[in-house]
């Protein structure tokens, strides 16, 4: 059985909502990007270095890093030789399983870590616009629906609106909202935060920082600063951080994962606006070179449009006309 | 390069390993693939069979035509924003989410306040987002500008008709329109930019777009282009490390001029945009005009040929000192001005050294706490003193020692320099300022 057969069984077997939402969400995605590995593959009959190359030129197209595209298309060039394939479209397949591997992180590091006992913390950090109060507020009605107590700390002091924004989603979702003044020490806001959300017996604590450019030196210590003080109030925290990445962010997001995984150790990166034509193809890259999985991704501007990250169906997205085809 | 040194002519060769490394470079700054094949085509047709000048090299040569290419594909002047025959300007700008087109707004309207004399307002129209009208209204009182704005529940179409009406009613030369950010694909959204377009028939329509865009720059500025016939670009976050390949896919597919940049997050720092300089960024070889340019503005000259007199006479006292720290720093962040250096991103050290604007702080406050006679001879310096500084400064004895210890070496330094300099160059002035003409 072949490769996408397999895949799209899989796959199948988990349809429930989540996941109509999720290929919903990549509507566009999918489709120019398996109707350009269609045409190529119409247009090479043979595996040959035009192909190669014009394939390099279509992931570099999704945003996958220039470094990781040569590499995958490297070990593409070898494994076709040694599986002595010709025809293109036998070789739709083994790209697909490639990338699949790449971002399949292993066992189940794509859900959260939560703290067994007493009150989880969750810090996002990422640069600016790329959706980080808008993803909290989307999580915050996550875990409402499972029943968990949720507080939100709002962290951004900096940006003009940003603590009015997250009180917005603090009352849509119905949950608290921590916050002090505008310009205020972000540090002491999330000092506060974690002993009103104590005190009010939240099991969930999202903490909202202020948008910041990695080479930005000084902001990014006072990043470490929010860390430091979340953890000396809370030992075990916090038990995630998110680094919140842009999908129409180019090979500058893999600075920025270096950056503030350095800063803030990442545990976890949320993919934002894939409900666009960008493909995000740059976690590939990410996980490739600094292994941080992607939990989320934003697909949509509602509060339920966030899903948790499925790599299987975000490959199984990419290919899915592909694999329609195969079985016609 | 090594290898095709000291050739006459560029042949093929030469230029397909020139090309290579060029493709790279630009796919890795997210210049679009396909803009950059047809830019590579382009390159390999004009290079190859060129004859080497003399000066050059078959490299160098190749170099030349990248830049030049790059440099006409960019455009070579800033483009300046349109007026309206009949006030007022109205100027609408559009986006995908978090491209910045808020901060934006208000940047430009500071600025076309601040560089052109003009009296603009600014309308709050993005009623989906979030306290997306408490940005703008905290903006503008932080500006001392009028905001017009009419709540999340009315049609943006309503609002910024009567915005326009009240830019008449008040007369205001220029009235900045801030849309909500939408996806160039979501149809009713961008039908909606439309009707507001056909409402208030804008002057300039500006596309905001976050310079780290990769590859889908070039999808996002070809939709809102075709649908609402943009007049020109913001590049945003630009004061970031990223290479910017999106300017270039942005021109390339719209032909439309990039006519502002955003370059840090305090509401004066939006610069006109140099295409020529912007060329050369892509590309990662520095930016060393707007350094000169950010020297040549800010140093008052009269001041610095004072300081270059005291310098040969090594008569400097702390008072120059202060003046000097005070020119360096309206320059901007040290940071931003090493970053425009060539090179200073890759020296050793350098790359991630840290500068702390507070240790400027510290400096000026110990000065600062300095008598006059002290400011002008260091030498009157006792432990009293010193004690008296570093209590006034807030720092400690230590640190005025440090400071002290500096000055003298810098001192010595100058006596050194401008005494070889005098020797070399007799009469020819003698020393002169990096920054200094």
């Amino acid at each position: 059985m072949s490769f996408f057969r397999k895949l799209k069984e899989r796959v199948t077997n988990q349809t429930d909502s989540m996941t109509d939402k999720f290929k919903d969400g990549l509507q566009k995605t999918r489709d120019s990007f398996s109707e350009k590995m269609n045409s190529l593959a119409a247009k090479y009959r043979t595996v040959d270095e035009d192909f190669f190359e014009e394939l390099e030129e279509l992931l570099i197209s999704a945003d996958v890093g220039v470094n990781t595209v040569m590499e995958l298309v490297d070990e593409l060039r070898d494994e076709a030789k040694l599986k002595n394939v010709k025809n293109s479209r036998d070789i739709l397949p083994i790209i697909s399983e490639k990338l699949t591997e790449r971002l399949d992180f292993t066992g189940h590091d794509s859900e959260l870590t939560m703290n067994p006992d007493g009150m989880t913390v969750i810090l996002f950090v990422g640069v600016n616009g790329v959706g980080k109060t808008t993803t909290i507020g989307k999580l915050a009605h996550h875990f409402k629906q499972s029943d968990q107590k949720v507080v939100l700390a709002a962290g951004d002091t900096f940006r003009a609106g940003a603590i009015e924004q997250l009180a917005v989603w603090g009352e849509r979702v119905g949950v608290d909202v921590i916050k002090q003044a505008e310009g205020s020490d972000p540090a002491a806001v999330m000092y506060d935060a974690i002993h009103a959300a104590r005190s009010r017996g939240a099991n969930v604590l999202l903490c909202d920082t202020a948008g910041r450019l990695q080479n930005k030196v000084n902001l990014m210590k006072e990043l470490e600063k929010v860390k430091r003080v979340i953890q000396r109030e809370v030992p075990s925290a916090p038990h995630e951080v998110l680094l919140v990445l842009d999908a129409t962010t180019g090979q500058n997001a893999m600075a920025q994962a270096k950056q503030f995984k350095e800063a803030t150790d990442v545990s976890g990166i949320v993919l934002t606006k894939l409900d666009g034509t960008a493909k995000g193809g740059i976690v590939l890259a990410i996980r490739n070179e600094l292994d941080i999985p992607v939990k989320f991704v934003g697909l949509g501007e509602k509060m339920d449009d966030l899903q948790p990250f499925q790599a299987e169906q975000f490959t199984y997205g990419l290919f899915q006309n592909m694999v329609e085809k195969e079985e016609d | 390069m090594q290898k095709i040194k000291g050739k006459g002519k560029v042949n093929e060769a030469d230029v397909k390993e020139m090309t290579r490394e060029v493709r790279l470079a630009l796919l890795e700054a997210d210049v679009n693939f396909k803009v950059v094949k047809q830019f590579v085509n382009r390159i390999k047709e004009r290079a190859v069979g060129q004859e080497v000048m003399k000066s050059l090299t078959p490299g160098q040569q190749v170099i030349k035509v990248v830049n030049e290419e790059l440099t006409e594909l960019m455009g070579a002047e800033e483009s300046k924003i349109a007026t309206a025959n009949k006030p007022p300007t109205i100027i609408m700008m559009v986006g995908l989410q978090g491209a910045g087109k808020t901060t934006t707004a208000a940047k430009l309207a500071n600025y076309l306040r601040k560089q052109k004399n003009k009296t603009p307002m600014l309308v709050a129209a993005d009623v989906y987002r979030p306290a997306a009208i408490d940005q703008l209204n905290t903006l503008g009182k932080q500006l001392n500008m009028p905001v017009y704005s009419d709540g999340t529940d009315k049609n943006p179409v309503d609002i910024v008709n009567a915005g326009v009406q009240m830019a008449k009613d008040n007369q205001h030369d220029t009235v900045i329109l801030d849309t909500a950010g939408r996806l160039h694909v979501d149809e009713s959204l961008m039908g909606e930019l439309l009707q507001m377009k056909d409402a208030v028939t804008p002057d300039e329509i500006l596309l905001v777009v976050d310079a780290m865009t990769g590859q889908d720059a070039v999808n996002v500025a070809e939709h809102f282009n075709e649908q609402l016939e943009i007049n020109g670009v913001v590049l945003t976050k630009l004061d970031g490390d990223t290479r910017g390949g999106a300017a270039l896919s942005i021109r390339a597919v719209t032909d439309k001029p990039i006519k502002f940049a955003g370059m840090g997050e305090k509401i004066d720092q939006l610069e006109p945009f140099h295409p020529e300089r912007m060329a050369s960024r892509i590309l990662g070889m520095g930016d060393v005009l707007s350094l000169i340019e950010k020297a040549q503005t800010n140093v008052d000259e009269e001041k610095a040929k004072e300081l270059e007199a005291k310098m040969r006479n090594a008569d400097l006292t702390f008072d120059d000192f202060l003046e000097q720290l005070d020119q360096v720093k309206s320059m901007g962040p040290l940071e931003d001005l090493l970053g425009m250096i060539p090179g200073a991103g890759k020296m050793k050290g350098l790359k991630n050294m840290q500068v702390d604007d507070s240790q400027i702080g510290k400096v000026e406050a110990i000065i600062r706490s300095m008598t006059k006679a002290e400011k002008v001879d260091p030498k009157l310096m006792n432990a009293s003193r010193k004690r008296r500084i570093a209590k006034g400064s807030g720092t400690t004895v230590q640190d005025v020692n440090k400071l002290l210890k500096q000055f003298d070496d810098m001192k010595k330094m100058m006596k050194q320099m401008s005494s070889q300099m005098t020797g070399k160059k007799k009469g020819k002035g003698g020393m002169q300022l990096p920054f200094m003409k």
